[in-house]
This record gives structure tokens, sequence and C-alpha cells, in this order.
């Protein structure tokens, strides 16, 4: 927000507080960002350390390890293949849903249209449909008549059954928020409904469309019931669902220090994603400030 | 773009040649708005109203067993009507369905109570730090961004009996394996991941207050805490709103997090998911349908109350403000615009 040069005339009875602010504001900071790594740092942490020394309690592994890694990617296990289902699972469904969820939400947002309600209605209703009860029908119709089963189809198709809602509801919030003088303004500079929307609310929305994708993507990767329900074959699974298997029905001969290596490699690909996006975010929410 | 093609005025006629559309915004956009609203509701339709309608159907359909009049095996289903249903509210089912019911309210009130509590305290941090915001904003999304099932893992992890929870508490719980302690292992684990969720949302609600409001506000003489009650909170309450609604019907579906961290048949921890899950699982589909579709239902009137509560806004609210007396709502657009 550099658009103004703020607080031209400073008050001079706020002159002593910034100090005490600043200190507020860091131990905050300081609160937050230990409450959200923490629990991580001690899963990293776990990761590197050997199986003889896995209860350690020490913040740093005594001697660094890569025992637990090795263990994970070995080729056997068909780890890299599963980190690329799941990108290309959840990606190719972030990009579908919020292409069809912008104007979606733009005409909730703006257009006065009969059944409008209804269709938001609609929308909400769909949101909070229980993965369960989409799941076993879905599967029935994939492995009969489509022959979608152990395909990415099988399980980018029902994703977006949580991943649209989920799209259209944040950026209708987004819309909704955008003064109607813009497009006003706009159309009496002789803007159609469609031009304002893509050359004024489009550009301006762009820290919500950020915001959403991130939203989008980390949901779609996140799920679970459908990948772990349409996809049987090894070369098919997602990442959820290869750990799952890791930590679960055979895992109680896998040792906790192979596990943390697991959840770490999975994470790693969206922890760098997410580190790229945050730049854009930051950058888009400055560009879209309304004024 | 179909959008374009389907406007009914040429877009070249010069801007002062249309007086008697000196309102393009109110004229009736039926067709602009079919056309951009059909291809959420088309997929929607296939991908979750297909289901839902299969599931009901299934709810009240069982496995035909035993033979006919002319003493062929009978194959198939058979109408059962709602005799799932009627098992699902008696007898050892029963029980086990209300406690279910009971474990799914109770797992759902404190986790986004907690969380949403949490995320706004945790947005108006992010939003007052002055070093490494982009750092910060890039830590909260840590949690967010770790797959559920990882981070389930990740606590069972911390909550092992010899493990850093009970290290940090001296004491020897055995958190993951059933009772109450395994219900505040599953609450301090959503919480944890889902709390920064919230937190964006309404820090992205919050960087679209612009900073004049609160200049204006500070001329004013309004302190801080003034600011936060009658500035901040009503201008973020429409993302808010959305974060709440989210969580609160993602909390009620709660499925993989105690399915990992503590494990199916538990007593303290099993959701109506949960339950649905395990009897889909061992191939009874109907009563398995039955209790997804009792879920849709606690689901729906849930979200229903809730809509109708705050619906205002929800449903045909265009700004913020509107619950704020007329003279400050006037203030804040003014600002905005």
């Amino acid at each position: 927000m550099s658009t103004l040069p703020r607080s031209a005339g400073v008050h001079p009875r706020r002159a002593g507080r910034p100090g005490a602010r600043a200190v507020l504001a860091l131990l905050g900071t300081a609160l937050l960002v230990a409450y959200c790594l923490a629990p991580f740092y001690w899963m990293l942490v776990s990761s590197f350390r050997r199986s003889s020394d896995l209860f350690d309690k020490s913040p740093l592994p005594s001697p660094w390890s890569l025992e637990n890694y090795r263990a994970v990617l070995e080729p056997g296990t068909g780890f890299g293949r599963a980190l690329l289902n799941s990108l290309v699972v959840a990606g190719v469904t972030t990009a579908i849903t919020l292409v069809i969820a912008v104007f979606t939400a733009y005409a909730l947002a703006r257009l006065d249209f009969r059944f409008k309600n209804a269709v938001l209605a609609l929308i909400i209703a769909t949101s909070m449909f229980p993965g369960i009860a989409l799941v076993v029908p879905l599967l029935k119709l994939f492995a009969g008549t489509l022959h979608w089963v152990n395909t990415y189809q099988a399980m980018i198709v029902p994703s977006m059954s949580f991943a649209l809602p989920l799209a259209v509801w944040n950026l209708n919030a987004f819309f909704k928020q955008l003064p109607r003088e813009l497009e006003h303004a706009a159309m009496v500079d002789g803007c159609t409904p469609g031009q304002a929307f893509r050359k004024v609310i489009l550009p301006l929305t762009a820290p919500g469309v950020f915001t959403t994708a991130i939203l989008t993507f980390i949901a779609a990767w996140n799920e679970f019931i459908i990948a772990v329900s349409m996809v049987n074959e090894t070369s098919m699974q997602t990442a959820n669902v290869a750990i799952a298997r890791f930590g679960g029905a055979t895992g109680f001969d896998i040792p906790y220090g192979t596990k943390m290596a697991a959840g770490v490699v999975v994470t790693v690909p969206l922890l760098i994603m997410v580190l790229v996006f945050q730049r854009r975010i930051v950058a888009g929410l400055t560009a879209g400030a309304v004024k | 773009m179909p959008v374009l093609t389907a406007q009914p005025f040429p877009t070249s006629s010069p801007p002062g040649a249309a007086p008697p559309n000196r309102r393009p915004g109110r004229r009736p956009g039926g067709r602009l708005a079919a056309l951009l609203v059909s291809p959420t509701l088309l997929v929607l339709a296939l991908v979750a109203g297909y289901p839902v309608l299969a599931a009901f159907r299934e709810s009240l359909f069982g496995k035909r067993e035993g033979l006919d009049s002319s003493g062929f095996v009978q194959e198939g289903e058979k109408f059962v009507g709602l005799r799932h249903y009627a098992a699902v509210f008696e007898g050892e089912a029963g029980e086990r369905f209300w406690n279910a019911f009971a474990n799914t309210t109770f797992l759902t009130v404190t986790t986004v109570a907690l969380e949403t509590v949490l995320g706004v305290a945790m947005a108006l941090v992010m939003h007052r730090a002055i070093r490494g915001r982009a750092l910060v904003r890039a830590g909260v999304l840590v949690p967010w961004a770790i797959p559920t099932v990882v981070s389930a893992l990740l606590w069972q992890w911390i909550f092992q009996a010899d493990g850093a929870a009970n290290a940090l508490l001296g004491r020897e719980v055995l958190w993951t394996t059933d009772g109450f302690q395994a219900t505040v292992a599953v609450i301090v684990a959503d919480t944890w991941k889902t709390a920064p969720f919230v937190g964006l949302l309404v820090l992205a609600g919050l960087q679209l207050i612009p900073g004049e409001v609160y200049e204006a506000a500070r001329i004013d003489g309004a302190g801080a805490r003034q600011q936060l009650i009658r500035i901040t909170l009503p201008l973020i309450r429409p993302v808010l709103v959305v974060a709440v609604l989210f969580r609160l019907l993602d909390a009620l579906r709660m499925f993989d997090l105690p399915f990992v961290l503590v494990g199916p048949h538990k007593q303290s921890v099993e959701t109506l998911s949960m339950l649905a899950f395990d009897e889909a699982a061992n191939t009874r589909y109907g009563p398995g349908a039955a209790y997804a579709v009792v879920l849709f239902v606690y689901v729906a009137v849930v979200a229903f109350v809730f809509v109708r509560l705050l619906g205002a806004d929800l449903l045909s609210g265009d700004g913020t403000g509107r619950k704020t007396s007329p003279r400050r709502a006037t203030t804040a657009e003014g600002a905005m615009a």
C-alpha cells in the first residue's frame, strides 16, 4: 500500500507508543511462528536421527543420518511416482476449478437474476456433502460403465465436488467486497459488463484469485478418501495414500523414523510451492489495493 | 470469449450514445448469469448431486436373500424401506451411532471455536507484523499445507508414550490409545492444522480494509480496542463467515485425522464418517449409506441454522458494514470507493 504517503501529520501524543507496539508485534510474531513450525520441526529433526537414537529429545540430531530417507526413497517403494501423481491430480483440479469458479462467483456476486439465492444455497449444499456419501456411488459408476478406476480423472473429477464450492465461495466473498462503483465507472466509460469484469474487476481480484488457487490446491493435495477409493494400483496412487499405507495396515513393523522421513518428503514439494506462491500473494495484495 | 458474444449490445457503440441504459448493471442479467453459472452447476450435479441421490437410494435397499416362490436363488437388491434407519437408532448399533454422533458434535464445536479465535488472532498478528512478513506468512502456511494424513502421523509421533508431549508435560499419558486423552489429541492436532486456514482468510479480508479508515478513526480518538471492535471485525465479517462455515462443514465430516492418529473402532474418537466408512468397507452398503445420509441431514440442518443466523450477509449483502450504523457505514464505503 504505497499509493499514499501515510500519516503525514503524526500525532505528538502517539510518539512514545511505537516502541512498545513493535515489541508486542515481535512477540506475537515469534509466538505465531513457534506455534506453526515447532511440530513440523520435531518431525524434521526426528527424520534425521538414526533408528538407535530415535527417542532422543535433543533439539538437533546428534549424529545426522540419512538412514530414514534411504529407506523411503528406495526405488522399490515407488514414492517418486506417488509424488508425481499427487502433483498431477491436485494441479489439474485447481486449474479447471478456478476457470469455472471465477465466472460463477462473479455472476453470483454482481448480476441480478432469478433463482440467485437458490443457486447460492445449492452450492453451499454441495460443499457440505460428506465425502463418504459421494465415494461409494461414484466408485460404482467408474468401475462399471466408465472404466475409470486407476486413472487420473477418477480422482480429479470427484475432487471438484469440494474444490469448486470452496473456490466459488472464496472468490464470491472477494468480489462482494469490491465497490460496485468500479464497474459502474467502467461502464460509463463504455465497457460492457463483460469488459468491466475482465479489465477492471479481475485485475483487482488477483489477490483473491491467488489465495483461492492456493486454498484449492492444498485441499486437492490433502484429499484422501477419493484417492484411496478410486485407485488400487501402486503406480497410480497419490503420495497421501502411499504414506497412509506406509503407516497404516502394514505399518506395524515400519519404524517411526522412516514414517517421519516419508512425511517430510511429501511435504517438501508443498513447502517449495508455498514459498513461491507466497511472493505472488504479497505482490498481488499490494498491487490490488483499491484506489 | 463467450461472455462478450452474449452481449445484446454492440461493444463498439460510443459511450455517450446509450442514454436509455444509464444503469447497465440493472439490466436483466439472466442470459449472462445462466452462461456463467451453468458450468459450475453442471459439474456439481454430476460429481455431488448424482452420488448423494444414489446414496439415498442405496440406503433404502438391501441384499436380496433366500429363494423366490419357484425355488430359484434370488440375486441383486430389494427394497427394504426404512429398515436400515430403524436399525441405526436402536440396540447395539444405536449405541455406537449415538456415540459417534456425540463425538462428531463435540469435536466440531471445540475445534471450530478454538480455530476461529486463534485464526483471528493470527491474522491480526500477521497484519501487524513488522519484520519478515513474507517469512511469517509462509510459516503460517506450513501446518495448513501439510496433508492431514501426514499431520496425523506427526502428532502420533509427538503423542507417543515416550514422545515429545509426555516429555514436555512430565507425564506418562497414553494419548493415542483411547479415552478422553485421545479426544484431546485429535482436538490439538486439528486446531494446529486448521487455525491457519481461518487466519489466512481473515488476513486477506484485513488487507482489503484501507489504512485511511483506521487513520480517520484515530483522528476521531478511537483506541486500538475500539478500532478492532468497530472497524476491523465488522469489515472482515464476510470473509470470517465464509471461513467459519467451511470449517464447520469440514469438521462435521472429520475422517482422516482420527482414523490415522488414533485408529478405527475407537469409542472416544469414532466420528459419523468413520462409522459409515467402516460399514461400507465391510460391504454393508445399505447401513453405510444410511449412516452417510444421517450425517448428510445433520450437516444440512447445522448449515441451514448457520446460514439463517448470518444469512443476510451471505446471500444478499453486497458489501461490508451492513450491520453498522448508517453513518459509520457511509464512512467505510466512502473510504473504499
